[in-house]
């Protein structure tokens, strides 16, 4: 059996807003008889532009028909751009986690909420066309589709895009394709970040994260080093730039100690703290 | 729960009461290694032996063809790998689209190292393609390993004429017997059988134990080396009270036959009852070469996980072919081989009765049913008001 949560149980034993609103102001479905799972979602707005009702009918698992039902309590009284924010694992939430091979139940739930809210905006047919390129033929699933579920829920390997999307779930010839396109995200997500990095400046530190960050250069930078001769470091003093240290054990009166705190704790603590820094001695 | 009605025996039994009393001396006073070169040892020699002409008497086989093993997956594996590794890979391998994962799993293991396997198709009711068959039996030499009854449907397959087809094509036959020791009279005389595999949890002996027959004379190489227990087929050290415990079971199946006319009236009092009640079903497999135990039945527009909580809700025990109760995305290979609509397999719920099973408890489920099937109908946007 799988580990479904309470609340899985208890949405599946006794699902809320089964059925069909009347005369609806968005209708959506997804899935098919032939994947294993369907939804068709139907919601009617108030008068303050909030979802006053909404409906579901579900054929699947106990988690897709549960899913459903969270969706429908969830969306109750949003408003349509409200609703639109509500992420797969937004519901999956809601239930208290869902097994993860079964976050497909929550896809299809997010699914059908955006294809019921584009039916009402462009009067477009609720049921939900594949655009783009058709990756995995066998469940009918887009490249577009699974870029999305991939960065929405920061996915690193296909089973998890097979779990989510169920995308490579039945012959497994577009396995290699799925790789790709995580790849492709991996490599997006690296170039974001590496941009992000160049363009911040230095943010100024406090007076206790530098003094910190100069304690921590010195255990990880410096002391290894002066351990291995038997010597050791104390931080005496920080004054603005300056930097007071004094030398211990065999590096105290060592005939390079100007050099040891110049070449090795300046520059370390230049490197790693701020360029301005001026190790005076204390020792 | 407060009441368990277990219909998934094909899945699984309980380990019969005679059975554990059985076993019950092997754990603290008889401990001994039958291997062993003292009296307390010996003894367990002769208790395996007794088990293994337990276990021969129910197949009709000779003592001596009978090596334990520790599962029906080991004893499948080994049947066809031991066999095509004794021909020196000069082989084909021919099988169905219908067995057990055990036995795909290694026909794709040896395709994968350059053996030709054919699967052969079933037709809608799960019965064999013999023409089929016979085309791939001219295409060279072939061990040929094809089940007696399918677990997820029940349909029996025509072994003896398979055994004769295979023979005179030169072939050597492996049967996966496990879902059929018990539901169907088995005489390795009569149907001459080159290989069979038996597995102890499905006749109410425990898990962990399973049996291969090997005909007198049959060339295979043991797959677990390294001992010269049963006869050098099996290394290992023998698993005694499970070996008791199945020795004790077969000698129980054998008793119970008579039993199957009425677990086969049971079962069909609740194929009748379901198809009945439930609009929109279907039965699946041969019901005309089927075990008396096993009703595989399909509901259309609704999923079978759905239908097997709601079952476990009100303490029924069964199964299904649907996807999501698979654990993988792909429903059951079997009814899709047969042909059966996607819509269908989804809804699929197989059913599997013992001997323990009563006429009360068929009836809690023919009450309990229908309910679970009109409320998820009532969820489905598939049906048409």
């Amino acid at each position: 059996m799988w580990e479904y949560t309470g609340k899985v149980l208890e949405h599946f034993r006794n699902p809320k807003n089964v059925g069909l609103v009347e005369n609806p102001d968005g209708v959506g479905e997804v899935g098919s008889l032939a994947c294993g799972d369907a939804l068709k979602l139907t919601f009617k707005l108030g008068s303050d532009g909030r979802i006053a009702e909404v409906k579901f009918q579900t054929f699947g698992c106990a988690s897709a028909i549960a899913s459903s039902s969270a969706l429908t309590e969830m969306v109750k009284g949003k408003t349509l751009e409200e609703a639109a924010k509500i992420t797969n694992q937004d519901i999956a939430d809601y239930l208290g986690g869902l097994p993860e091979q079964k976050m497909h139940c929550s896809v299809m739930g997010r699914e059908a909420l955006e294809a019921a809210i584009e039916n009402h905006r462009c009067g477009r047919s609720g049921k939900r066309v594949l655009t783009g390129r058709v990756v995995c033929h066998c469940f009918g699933v887009t490249e577009e589709e699974i870029l999305r579920v991939v960065r929405e829920n920061q996915l690193k390997t296909v089973e998890q895009v097979t779990h989510y999307t169920k995308a490579g779930g039945g012959c497994g010839k577009c396995k290699a394709d799925i790789q790709g396109l995580l790849t492709r995200v991996a490599g997006e997500l690296l170039a974001a970040e590496q941009a992000a990095h160049a363009r911040s400046p230095a943010r100024k530190l406090t007076n206790l994260e530098r003094i910190r960050l100069i304690e921590e250069t010195l255990e990880r930078n410096v002391r290894p080093a002066l351990r291995q001769d038997g010597g050791d470091i104390q931080l005496v003093d920080v004054d603005g730039a300056r930097v007071k240290v004094a030398l211990r054990g065999m590096c105290a009166g060592c005939q390079v100690a100007d050099f040891t705190l110049r070449d090795v704790v300046q520059s370390k603590l230049r490197e790693f703290v701020s360029e301005d820094i001026v190790v005076e001695d204390a020792t | 729960m407060s009441r368990v009605i277990y219909l998934d025996n094909n899945a699984t039994t309980m380990v019969a009461p005679e059975v554990v009393e059985a076993m019950s001396p092997f754990w603290g006073e008889r401990y001994g290694n039958p291997s062993s070169m003292h009296a307390f040892g010996g003894q367990m020699h002769r208790d395996v032996d007794a088990a293994r002409a337990q276990v021969a008497a129910l197949i009709g086989a000779d003592p001596g063809e009978i090596v334990f093993t520790s599962c029906g997956s080991e004893s499948d594996n080994t049947a066809i790998r031991g066999a095509v590794d004794a021909f020196g890979r000069r082989v084909n391998v021919v099988t169905s689209r219908v067995e057990h994962p055990a036995v795909l799993g290694q026909c794709q293991d040896l395709s994968e190292h350059g053996v030709t396997v054919h699967h052969i198709p079933v037709d809608a009711s799960g019965q064999l393609d013999l023409v089929r068959l016979g085309e791939a039996l001219r295409d060279g030499p072939a061990v040929v390993s094809v089940m007696w009854v399918n677990n997820e449907t029940g349909v029996i397959f025509p072994m003896a004429e398979l055994a004769d087809m295979v023979h005179a094509a030169g072939g050597l036959l492996h049967t996966d017997a496990v879902q059929a020791a018990g539901k169907i009279p088995i005489d390795v005389r009569r149907v001459p059988v080159d290989l069979l595999s038996l597995s102890g949890h499905k006749l109410h002996a425990p898990k962990g134990v399973g049996v291969l027959y090997i005909r007198r004379g049959t060339r295979i190489k043991p797959l677990l080396l390294g001992g010269h227990q049963e006869e050098n087929r099996r290394a290992g050290t023998e698993n005694v009270p499970y070996i008791v415990g199945l020795g004790r079971a077969c000698e129980l199946a054998r008793t119970h036959l008579d039993d199957l006319p009425r677990l086969a009236a049971l079962r069909d009092r609740l194929e009748q009852g379901l198809l009945a009640t439930c609009p929109d079903s279907s039965v699946n497999g041969d019901r005309h070469q089927r075990v008396a135990t096993t009703l595989n039945i399909s509901f259309e527009y609704i999923e079978g996980e759905a239908i097997l909580y709601s079952l476990s809700d009100v303490g029924i025990c069964a199964s299904s072919g649907s996807a999501c109760s698979s654990g993988s995305l792909e429903p059951s290979h079997v009814l899709r081989a047969m042909g059966v609509p996607f819509t269908a397999v989804h809804g699929s719920v197989r059913f599997s009765l013992s001997r323990y099973t009563t006429a009360e408890e068929i009836d809690y489920t023919l009450a309990a049913l229908p309910p679970i099937v009109t409320r998820l109908r009532a969820i489905s946007p598939f049906v048409q008001k």
